[in-house]
């Protein structure tokens, strides 16, 4: 049984207004299912519930700024169904569109940053190792537990904003340190040194961890000199969307990884992993859907929302070059402004990149409906969710097959080893 | 014949019939938010509609927005009566802490182990607030559960 403080049940009560109590009357009630004995202080939150789904999530946060509900930490907004900051156009018919607006402006009424962005890590939203906080968005939660080291579960909707305004959160699951130790160890230490220092590894190894490890806690190990930002992004967005990875460590990389006898508590890991290069073509070969064939009718990066150093990868493959298909690079407005600033959005435009700002190709309807149309992407994300949610077929591919596909307007591949 | 079941969101007796799903499923992406019909393509129960049923969930993949999903259903009239979950899973069932926080009238949920769900599939169910389930002697058929 959870037990609240005089102080939260009294605004559970409504000594603070409405609003937060609904608020701290959600937390408490989370904190009840989930068998937590009683709520923390958070640092901050990352709220994935302002996507529109239907009216009734547009009607609740209507009903908590009508209770005057204001976020108590920092609050930064996952992506809406909208582009508020343009570019692509939102096919949404006027109703639905409407309610999207209406859920969008209520989040930001109630002092959350219009960040609008599936990466708030690299639009400046970074909490302190070892600091509690409530995040929502699947990549969102894995990147803050793994790469900085920040405590939280996966939020869903609702519960994320609830935790804002309250400025509490559940204490359970990765909150606790006994539960960010590893139990499997996943040994990527036999892929060739040219592999594993490739872009390309990153979403297959995250899709393999994801299908292997489900909800356990992970250390990877093998990966030394061989990561940055980008690829720990990439590879835990994939692990997040293949499977219910909230955590995972790099043995000599993330910040609860020394080594890999550190991640896993000093204990024997109780399953250990090597990775294959049999294994890793099995799950490459699942991360594409379309047919054999040349057919490429779009190309779509940035899932994760792509950081300035991904544009700026995207930017010299390109070379000056035009594009025969478009190709949608999904961002934020932190990146959008920054490339604004330094004059480049136009020619990138110019040259057939479609900027998709403030949301993402598969949570709102941008891309046009084409029979038997085919998608090429390098995001693990992209390849698991694009075939449901927009009808395209998949093909996966490095950023350079990417570019080089888009230019030559059918599909091009690099020659490459999987081992 | 009786069984009981542990509350896990209590609410007023509710009757309905048993649709037990064989497998764990995903409310987002796997359940239509408007009509309550199971859309997941690979989904034994694909095509059946979870409306006004006790559904027997085995198990529950969690999407952060399933809870979403389980509120528009609230809102739309089309959610099941009752819930009965193999283990709690806070994402979804804030959809019904929400919907009650809004003054809409939701399910009640309970917890029965996958085991004993399978028991109950196509028949006609009572459960009374505290978590008390009793059957109809006479079973109606199966395949009218979830048909609309």
């Amino acid at each position: 049984m959870v037990a609240l403080t005089a102080d939260e049940s009294a605004i559970a009560a409504g000594s603070k207004g409405d609003g937060a109590a609904m608020a701290m009357r959600i937390v408490a009630e989370a904190a009840r299912l989930m068998g937590a004995p009683r709520l923390i202080p958070i640092a901050s939150a990352h709220i994935d519930g302002a996507l529109y789904h239907g009216d009734s999530g547009t009607l609740f946060a209507e009903a908590l700024v009508a209770g005057g509900a204001r976020t108590a930490v920092r609050a930064t907004l996952n992506v809406g169904s909208l582009t508020p900051a343009g570019c692509a156009a939102v096919h949404l018919p006027p109703h639905e569109h409407e309610m999207a607006r209406r859920m969008m402006r209520a989040y930001e009424a109630m002092g959350c940053e219009p960040s609008w962005t599936c990466a708030p890590y690299q639009a400046g939203h970074r909490p302190a190792q070892g600091s509690d906080v409530a995040w929502g968005e699947s990549n969102a939660v894995v990147f803050c537990n793994s790469v900085l080291g920040a405590r939280t579960n996966r939020y869903g909707d609702f519960l994320d904003i609830a935790c804002a305004i309250a400025g509490r959160a559940p204490d359970y699951g990765l909150h606790r340190p006994e539960n960010r130790v590893a139990t499997l160890l996943l040994d990527a230490g036999g892929l060739s040194d040219a592999l594993r220092r490739s872009a390309v590894l990153y979403p297959v190894l995250g899709t393999l961890l994801g299908r292997r490890a489900g909800n356990a806690v992970a250390v990877i190990d093998g990966l030394q000199g061989c990561t940055d930002e980008d690829r720990l992004k990439a590879l835990g967005a994939a692990a997040a969307s293949a499977g219910g990875v909230g955590l995972f460590h790099v043995a000599g990389v993330t910040p609860e990884a020394p080594d890999a006898a550190a991640a896993l508590g000093g204990l024997q890991p109780q399953e250990r992993i090597v990775v294959t290069p049999a294994e890793l073509s099995a799950t490459l070969a699942t991360l594409s859907t379309a047919a054999d064939g040349e057919r490429i009718d779009a190309v779509a990066i940035g899932s994760p929302h792509l950081s300035l150093a991904e544009i700026d990868a995207m930017e010299q493959l390109l070379a000056g070059r035009r594009l025969q298909r478009p190709l949608y690079a999904n961002t934020g407005r932190h990146v959008l402004s920054a490339l604004d600033r330094a004059g480049r959005r136009r020619g990138l435009e110019e040259a057939g990149v479609v900027f998709v700002v403030d949301t993402c190709i598969v949570v709102t309807p941008i891309l046009p409906e084409l029979e038997g149309a085919v998608l090429m992407t390098n995001s693990g994300k992209f390849a698991h969710y694009a075939p449901g949610n927009t009808g395209y077929a998949v093909v996966y591919g490095s950023l350079g097959e990417c570019v080089e596909s888009a230019v030559a307007g059918r599909l091009v591949r690099e020659a490459r080893a999987w081992n | 014949m009786e069984l009981r079941c542990q509350p896990l969101l209590p609410g007023a007796p509710v009757e309905g019939i048993c649709l037990a799903l064989t497998a764990p499923i995903s409310f987002w992406g796997g359940v239509n938010p408007a009509s309550g019909e199971i859309i997941d393509a690979r989904h034994p129960q694909r095509g059946l509609n979870i409306a006004g049923t006790v559904l027997a969930l085995p198990g529950t993949i969690g999407s952060s927005s399933a809870s979403a999903v389980l509120l528009e259903l609230v809102h739309a009239g089309r959610a099941p009566a009752a819930l009965l979950m193999d283990a709690p899973d806070a994402i979804l069932l804030l959809g019904i802490v929400v919907a009650r926080e809004m003054g809409w009238p939701a399910p009640p949920a309970f917890r029965l182990p996958a085991a004993e769900q399978a028991a109950l599939a196509g028949r006609l169910l009572r459960i009374s607030q505290a978590g008390v389930i009793t059957l109809d002697a006479e079973a109606p058929s199966l395949s009218t559960a979830g048909r609309p």
